[in-house]
């Protein structure tokens, strides 16, 4: 049976940053990927941080293949007929080293693979893993289709799904409280057209989020993102409350009166979409990640439950490019002392040790925070009815804007929101 | 939504469709089920049904989400991703 010292499943950000990472250590590793390329099988909101990444792989940033760098941050809450924004235009955010960029997995993952190649890994596509083999309790290599091939350590890498992590009995039962499902369109625009819809300088980015009226009381939002000559736009449904809601929505319905609210249609008008994706995404923060490592195997990415929602930012790309990292130098630190039971003890510590778990654990409450409803059915639609009011002319004299907001809000709310102020501190 | 406005945005993306089902249902399972969210969760509709009250399941639709592996809740749905090669081939992602 052929073997390699290690066997990485799937070619998204956290196997390619493991097998970019090991095979610059000059260690023999195969990665298998089930798409026709890495990044088929891909998708974002989205948009990467860079910050936290760009010191594990230095030398790729200058060329990588990333859309917009963002400069403007805008947070939309919708209620029914009206929605109130805050936009922040930061140029410590457009000075380089850029904060952010919005990507398109399918081209950066290509791009990524190639580096990985180039770098001395074998990368293999259009070939799935569907099983791990054992020996005496240890993972020691892959089962595909007809295939068993041997490793001395196995990453698993295969994303929000993993089936493998499952296999390895490192992973629980998916919950539908702790993932939601993201609905996505490319609506491609020219450049220019972008430019001026959202007042962008050339190159630069926006990136919108928005809560509120669009899921319907559900947990959610939306998004859309400004790439060179395409919009990310879409929307993201926690799976539980789509299940409970009464009477049922259609998921994909929700996309369509998103895309013709007023604060949006104007932003796609004339677009074409080219093209329709969904994936899951997980929402249980720190208490619904799997265990990190097993006998023979390491967990990096989505596999490991390594994405985080704080309300503001979502977060994951970074956190599985830095664990697909560490599980590389984990598996080199092992094999440099000839032990490579070693690697997961060597992984958890430079996990713990960084801003992956460091962050995770900061924010292991954020979950429960956006459990509440009042977020997605009540709130947002206070804060707009009371920004309508204060911004109201009427024909009659008008009451002290101090007492207009305290009079809609008493009336809309009671007290129990000052209550509630205090699980923001969660957060 | 309108199947044919669903097919309309699918009919964008490049699915190779491979005749080896990649998710299977129990059907005397799916009998008991009332809720039958799959229905509903499923942004390509790839679950319906038909005039027999039977789920019936439309693969060359299906984006490989993952969404019915949760939302099921009779276990009926058996899930796995399709073999390498075929599926969703996103060019954008």
């Amino acid at each position: 049976m052929e073997k390699f010292e290690v066997i990485v499943v799937g070619g998204g950000l956290a196997g390619l940053s493991a097998a970019y990472t090991l095979a610059k250590d000059g260690i023999e590793v195969l990665l298998v990927e089930r798409g026709d390329f890495s990044g088929s099988k891909n998708v974002t909101g989205g948009r990467l941080y860079l910050n936290p990444v760009r010191g594990l792989l230095p030398e790729l940033w200058a060329e990588a293949p990333l859309e917009r760098f963002v400069g403007q941050e805008i947070i939309t809450v919708m209620g029914q007929n009206s929605s109130v924004s805050v936009r922040l235009s930061s140029e410590d955010f457009r000075t380089e080293p850029r904060h952010s960029y919005t990507i398109l997995r399918s081209k950066f993952d290509q791009w990524f693979a190639e580096k990985a190649a180039e770098a001395g890994a074998m990368l293999v596509t259009k070939q799935k893993v569907d099983d791990l083999i054992w020996e005496n309790g240890t993972v020691a290599g892959i089962v595909s289709g007809e295939d068993r091939i041997q490793a001395g350590v196995v990453i698993a890498a295969d994303g929000i799904m993993s089936l493998i992590s499952e296999r390895a009995h490192l992973r629980k039962e998916q919950q539908p409280k702790q993932y939601a499902v993201g609905i996505k369109e490319i609506i491609e625009l020219s450049a220019k057209t972008i430019e001026d819809r959202f007042n962008l300088r050339d190159g630069e980015g926006a990136a919108e989020m928005f809560m509120g009226s669009l899921t319907k009381g559900m947990f959610g939002g939306g998004f859309l993102y400004t790439n060179k000559e395409s919009l990310s736009l879409g929307l993201v449904i926690g799976i539980s409350d789509l299940m409970s809601k009464t009477p049922p929505i259609e998921a994909p319905e929700l996309l369509e009166e998103f895309k013709n609210r007023s604060e949006v249609a104007p932003l796609i008008k004339g677009g074409e979409t080219v093209e329709y994706s969904a994936h899951v995404i997980g929402e249980g923060g720190y208490n619904a990640m799997a265990k990190l490592h097993g006998n023979g195997i390491l967990v990096a990415g989505d596999a490991a439950g390594l994405n985080l929602n704080t309300g503001l930012t979502v977060r994951g790309m970074e956190f599985a490019i830095a664990s697909g990292v560490f599980a590389g130098r984990a598996i080199k630190k092992a094999r440099d002392a000839n032990d490579l039971s070693k690697a997961p003890l060597n992984y958890d510590q430079l996990m713990k040790d960084s801003f992956v778990l460091k962050d995770m654990y900061t924010f292991r409450d954020a979950p429960s925070f956006l459990e509440n409803p009042r977020l997605f059915n009540l709130y947002p639609q206070v804060l707009c009815d009371t920004m309508g009011k204060l911004m109201a002319i009427g024909e009659g004299p008008k009451r002290k804007l101090s007492s207009t907001a305290m009079r809609e809000m008493r009336s809309k709310l009671g007290w129990s929101w000052l209550k509630e102020l205090r699980g923001a501190l969660k957060v | 939504m309108s199947k044919d406005a669903i097919r309309a945005k699918l009919g964008r993306d490049t699915i190779k469709v491979d005749d080896q089902k990649h998710i299977k249902i129990k059907q005397d399972v799916c009998r008991t089920c009332k809720e039958k969210y799959c229905l509903y969760v499923c942004p390509a509709q790839v679950y319906s049904l038909n005039k027999q009250g039977e789920i019936e399941l439309d693969l060359d639709a299906c984006l490989e989400c993952g969404t019915c592996r949760i939302a099921c809740i009779k276990k009926s749905v058996d899930w796995n991703y399709p073999r390498g090669g075929f599926g969703v081939q996103l060019k954008f992602g």
